[in-house]
């Protein structure tokens, strides 16, 4: 805590994050640096895909298998549950939710992001590993919707994240967003859907894009 | 037979009991999708899981333990299937089995949860943590109705050898177990509903709720060798089932009907029933089956 005057670029970081001593039940003075000491501060590497028809195959796995981290933001999340329900099925198109950013491989931004959710939704992409995807769900990821001039919603979703498919509307249906999902695997099936890749080659853009926005960042750079 | 024969064919029983899980997962939730009026996955869907699974580029690790975690859950399930008699009467599949398999594969049962517990404990996420202990209190509820039946069937047969189990259970039905030591048979099926990890029982794992319990930080190529040691699981202890209580195999057509049909058990129970507490459940285990398993040791005391 005392450090406080020193360091400028500590700013945005929270107090427990800053750089700190702590004193053991000896007396033993630890230097603890939180960022460096608790987070992983490697920066996130193209992995070049396969050649030929051992790639096909594999993006024909990713495309058929897409499992969806279960992770709302704004109104389109109420859409999601129906398309598990016997009405729509997503099951039937090897759609699955994953609790967890570590096993799933799709993101899907379901409407207006508030400055706030942003910053939750890009330490969610980040931990998600490389084939990985991203849905923009209405018109408020395309040109900010009926929030375009909100004081503290984002405009242009792919200014932040590497959008794969946009599903317009407000909100779409169900309907709409399997069409999306079926996009999506077209998409991944002829090998364009490489928006990992292009998040990790572009990353400085990408970052200053979101520091631009997020005023206290107080996270590592890349969230692995 | 060589060794090197022997081999060749566990190493075939296993192709077949990994492919026979996989595709009995798919069934299974093919018919839950029916139950709940869906159309539900294709049956091959676990196969596409298993290879997206493995062709993910990126991964993480948190440490030794955290790879060994399952190495651990999967050289459990393997253990189980290397000492299990498959096919009674066959030469050729039967394995490794020798005259004490049966507490060797009890302790195999367990030895995969303590790995993953170790490994998911080094991946630091607090719902691994909670999934963890939720699931070796839970486990330790299951293994002790289990225990007393194959106590009770050891005093039964005189024997502690799975293939002397089912070699005193053929000629028919009414010399399987099942028939001449229901009660042991009762506490074992209702152990097995917990062992399945099927609903009532699936605090452990909850699926598609936050919590997904051990694997929360395991992703890749981690999770595909979970998944694998989850089909060979379910089919090897469906397998161990049916050699104690149902008679046995002497082919692997007998083999994949029965082990379905066992397996079946606990998702027929889990349509039925909702998800139990932890504390709801070993409360539950600890009190029917498990006085139920007492009386089949006492039977015998008599």
């Amino acid at each position: 805590m005392s450090e406080k005057k020193d360091i400028p670029e500590d700013m945005f970081l929270a107090p427990e994050n800053r750089k700190h001593t702590v004193t053991g039940p000896d007396g033993e003075v630890i230097h603890v640096d939180p960022l460096n000491d608790y987070f992983c501060q490697d920066l996130p590497k193209v992995e070049a895909p396969y050649k030929g028809v051992l790639e096909k195959f594999l993006n024909w796995a990713r495309a058929e298998s897409l499992w969806v981290l279960a992770y709302g933001t704004g109104c389109g999340s109420i859409e999601l549950p129906p398309l598990f329900s016997p009405r729509f099925d997503a099951y039937r198109f090897g759609v699955m939710m994953r609790p967890t950013p570590r096993q799933s491989g799709v993101l899907i931004i379901s409407g207006y992001l508030a400055v706030k959710t942003l910053k939750r939704a890009i330490r969610s992409y980040e931990q998600m590993q490389n084939p990985k995807y991203v849905i923009a769900l209405g018109s408020c990821t395309i040109n900010g919707g009926m929030y375009f001039d909100s004081y503290n919603t984002i405009n242009r979703l792919d200014h932040y994240l590497p959008v794969d498919v946009y599903i317009a509307g407000c909100m779409p249906r169900p309907e709409a967003i399997l069409a999306g999902f079926n996009k999506l695997k077209e998409r991944i099936k002829s090998g364009n859907a490489e928006g990992a890749n292009h998040y990790a080659e572009n990353l400085e853009w990408y970052k200053a894009n979101q520091k631009k926005i997020i005023k206290d960042w107080n996270m590592p750079t890349y969230n692995w | 037979m060589s060794l090197f024969e022997r081999i060749l064919f566990v190493l075939a029983g296993l192709f077949i009991v990994l492919n026979w899980g996989l595709i009995m997962t798919g069934i299974i939730r093919k018919i839950i999708a029916r139950v709940g009026m869906r159309r539900g996955i294709k049956v091959y869907q676990p196969y596409i899981n298993l290879v997206k699974n493995f062709s993910i580029r990126s991964q993480l690790s948190h440490g030794v333990m955290f790879y060994l975690g399952p190495v651990f859950r999967l050289s459990g399930g393997v253990g189980i299937f290397l000492f299990m008699p498959m096919i009674y009467g066959s030469e050729y599949w039967t394995n490794f089995s020798f005259t004490g398999d049966l507490i060797l594969i009890s302790y195999f049962m367990f030895f995969g949860m303590l790995g993953m517990a170790l490994g998911a404990g080094e991946g630091g996420h607090p719902y691994s943590a909670i999934g963890v202990s939720r699931g070796l209190a839970q486990f330790t509820a299951i293994e002790l109705p289990l225990t007393l039946a194959i106590l009770s069937i050891a005093i039964q047969y005189h024997t502690i050898s799975l293939t002397e189990i089912v070699a005193a259970q053929q000629g028919g039905i009414r010399n399987w177990t099942l028939v001449t030591n229901p009660l042991a048979t009762a506490a074992a099926m209702l152990s097995f509903l917990g062992a399945m990890g099927h609903s009532p029982f699936n605090v452990v794992m909850a699926p598609q709720e936050n919590p997904i319990g051990p694997p929360t930080e395991y992703h890749g190529t981690f999770l595909g060798v979970l998944q694998t040691n989850r089909a060979i699981l379910h089919v090897v202890e469906a397998v161990l089932y049916m050699n104690l209580f149902f008679g046995g195999a002497t082919n692997w057509g007998t083999l994949i009907l029965k082990t379905f049909l066992i397996y079946f058990w606990s998702v027929f129970v889990g349509m039925v029933f909702p998800r139990f507490r932890v504390d709801q459940s070993i409360p539950w285990l600890l009190k029917i089956p498990l006085a139920i398993g007492i009386l089949a040791i006492i039977i015998f005391m008599i």
